[in-house]
């Protein structure tokens, strides 16, 4: 049987990534869309509800952003399985699978290629953030990991994002199966409210989200705080999520027919 | 190596949910030649081209494509094939350059081949002009000629095409029919399928018809419109009341039969021998009988797949409705 040899695989996935940058480049329409969603929520949240919320020591503007970067890695991830679902439709997919590539490498290729891309908005999304009165106040380092950390979380869940763009196999279901997990997800933590006025059930469910644990991570990360307990927790959730998701999505593509 | 052939099916079998697609289908094409699959749609054509790119795993049966098969082995089937699907899978915010070179990478060929390997096969598709721009630009027929240049890029030894022409207009068809006889005329493998008659018999060694998940009939054109009758002599006479003493003139012959009369001052003869037409000619010259029409029909490829499906081919309904 014959087999890619890793270092065909490693340019495989980067042929890849850099087809889908390219794209992303040509079609900056699509960049700004994913940043468009956390900008309004963050504008919401900052000016519409935010002066009704009372979060503990600091402005609510400290308390918001990290949650709107976390958010932004989300709806970056989203894209994700919107664009394999949309090169299932097109017919790109097959051709792909009829060459002699490693078969794991377009998946890679786009995670990958959408990390940078959710770099890029990161880096805007602190610049708008800045202007809403955000102020990280921890070290360097610590500033530093906050991002890391955001940009893992992107990454992981650009996994599931594949995983139910391989599953819808067309744009539109991609996108609104996409939206059911975000909701709950995001509203259901800390994000933008602190759990405790949450009834019982929800506050369960908020304090184990990896959404909560990762927002205040960053949290800490950048505005102080406890960043141990959270930082261990998220990544602990983002080892399980991959091991379940990126074999899932693996083959998903592998049994594509 | 040529011992090997270029594809070997045997007893494939190919459900989805209820339908079944592939149903016990053989198949043998050689090396080096032009096999087309021809039926209608729904027969069967894309699933045996999508099982053979190992595109789909088959529930049943063997298919070996240069040797390799496509169950066990399927990264040695990709290594030598080249597959131009239904739509033409190229990326439109791409060059037409940008396309084919992210192919030959895909292939392996490292960087400075893939460019050039691309340049190349944008030379030979007519398509250098348009190379540096946006495929997402190109007419139709264009993406067509890009889609079956990228499959080229890898040097394959066998190259699949869907249904290459449908939906192109004639121009388009006829430039990319040019071009797959030029594929042909080199030799190189190919499997097309289609549902046009005239297009198995304009471009291919080999014709399997293919009807139901199975083989239902295989051979050249000519052999396969052999086997649904013999060709025809036709005579057509300027004048009608002479029908009587030409078919008595022809009867004379040696024909397969005797001569038929289609209508007043048209009859027909089954072919027996080749010099058959020069002999009624002289036959009827004798009596005075006026020919102003004289043909040798064979049957075409449309009465074939009649005779051996019991249905019309989509591209027979086409014409019709045309007509």
């Amino acid at each position: 049987m014959t087999r890619v040899s890793p270092r065909e695989a490693l340019s495989d996935a980067l042929v890849m990534a850099q087809r889908e940058l390219g794209a992303t480049l040509r079609k900056p329409a699509l960049l700004v869309v994913s940043i468009v969603q956390p900008v309004m929520l963050l504008l919401i949240f900052r000016y519409v509800f935010g002066g009704a919320i009372r979060t503990p020591n600091g402005s609510y503007a400290n308390y918001l952003l990290p949650a709107i970067l976390v958010l932004t890695g989300i709806f970056g991830s989203l894209m994700t399985g919107i664009g394999i679902s949309e090169d299932l439709a097109k017919g790109v997919v097959d051709r792909l699978r009829s060459l002699p590539m490693a078969r794991a490498a377009p998946l890679v290729g786009r995670t990958l290629s959408d990390l940078v891309r959710n770099a890029v908005s990161l880096v805007v999304m602190l610049g708008v953030g800045y202007l809403v009165g955000f102020r990280p106040n921890q070290s360097i380092d610590r500033f530093l990991a906050a991002m890391a950390l955001v940009l893992a979380f992107a990454y992981v869940f650009s996994w599931i994002s594949a995983t139910i763009g391989l599953l819808a196999r067309d744009p539109e279901t991609a996108q609104s199966l996409g939206f059911i997990w975000v909701f709950p997800l995001t509203f259901a933590s800390s994000a933008f409210v602190p759990t405790h006025s949450m009834p019982a059930a929800i506050q369960a469910f908020a304090q184990v989200n990896p959404m909560t644990l990762s927002v205040d991570a960053v949290r800490a990360l950048t505005v102080g705080g406890h960043a141990t307990t959270p930082l261990l927790g998220s990544l602990a959730w983002f080892a399980a999520l991959l091991l379940v998701f990126v074999p899932l999505a693996v083959s998903r593509y592998r049994a594509l027919e | 190596m040529t011992s090997v052939p270029a594809i070997q099916v045997e007893g494939l079998r190919k459900s989805f949910g209820k339908v079944v697609a592939l149903d016990g289908l053989d198949l043998v094409g050689a090396e080096g030649r032009v096999l087309a699959l021809l039926g209608p749609n729904g027969a069967g054509k894309t699933t045996l081209v999508r099982a053979l790119a190992t595109l789909l795993r088959p529930d049943a049966g063997r298919a070996v494509v240069l040797g390799h098969d496509v169950v066990a082995d399927p990264l040695g089937v990709r290594r030598e094939i080249g597959l131009a699907g239904q739509f033409a899978a190229v990326d439109e915010v791409m060059t037409g350059r940008e396309n084919l070179i992210m192919v030959g990478r895909l292939y392996h060929l490292g960087r400075v081949e893939s460019q050039r390997r691309a340049g190349e096969v944008l030379e030979r598709f007519g398509l250098s002009d348009a190379a540096d721009r946006r495929a997402g630009t190109y007419s139709g027929g264009m993406r067509r000629r890009l889609d079956l240049a990228a499959t080229l890029v890898g040097r394959p030894r066998l190259i699949f095409l869907d249904e290459p022409t449908t939906g192109l207009d004639p121009r388009s068809r006829a430039q990319l029919w040019e071009m797959v006889e030029q594929l042909r005329d080199e030799g190189t493998s190919i499997l097309l399928t289609t549902q046009y008659m005239d297009e198995a018999d304009q471009l291919a060694q080999q014709i399997a018809v293919i009807d139901g998940g199975r083989i239902v009939a295989e051979g050249t054109a000519s052999t396969l419109k052999e086997r649904v009758g013999r060709s025809r002599l036709l005579v057509r006479l300027a004048e009608r009341d002479r029908t009587e003493e030409a078919r008595a003139a022809l009867g004379a012959l040696d024909g397969d039969g005797p001569p038929e009369i289609l209508a007043p001052g048209e009859l027909s003869l089954a072919m027996s021998a080749d010099d058959l037409p020069a002999r009624a000619v002289r036959a009827l010259d004798r009596i005075n009988a006026g020919i102003v029409g004289i043909e040798v029909r064979t049957p075409t490829l449309e009465e074939v797949f009649f005779a051996l499906t019991g249905r019309r081919t989509d591209g027979e309904r086409r014409t019709e409705e045309a007509a």
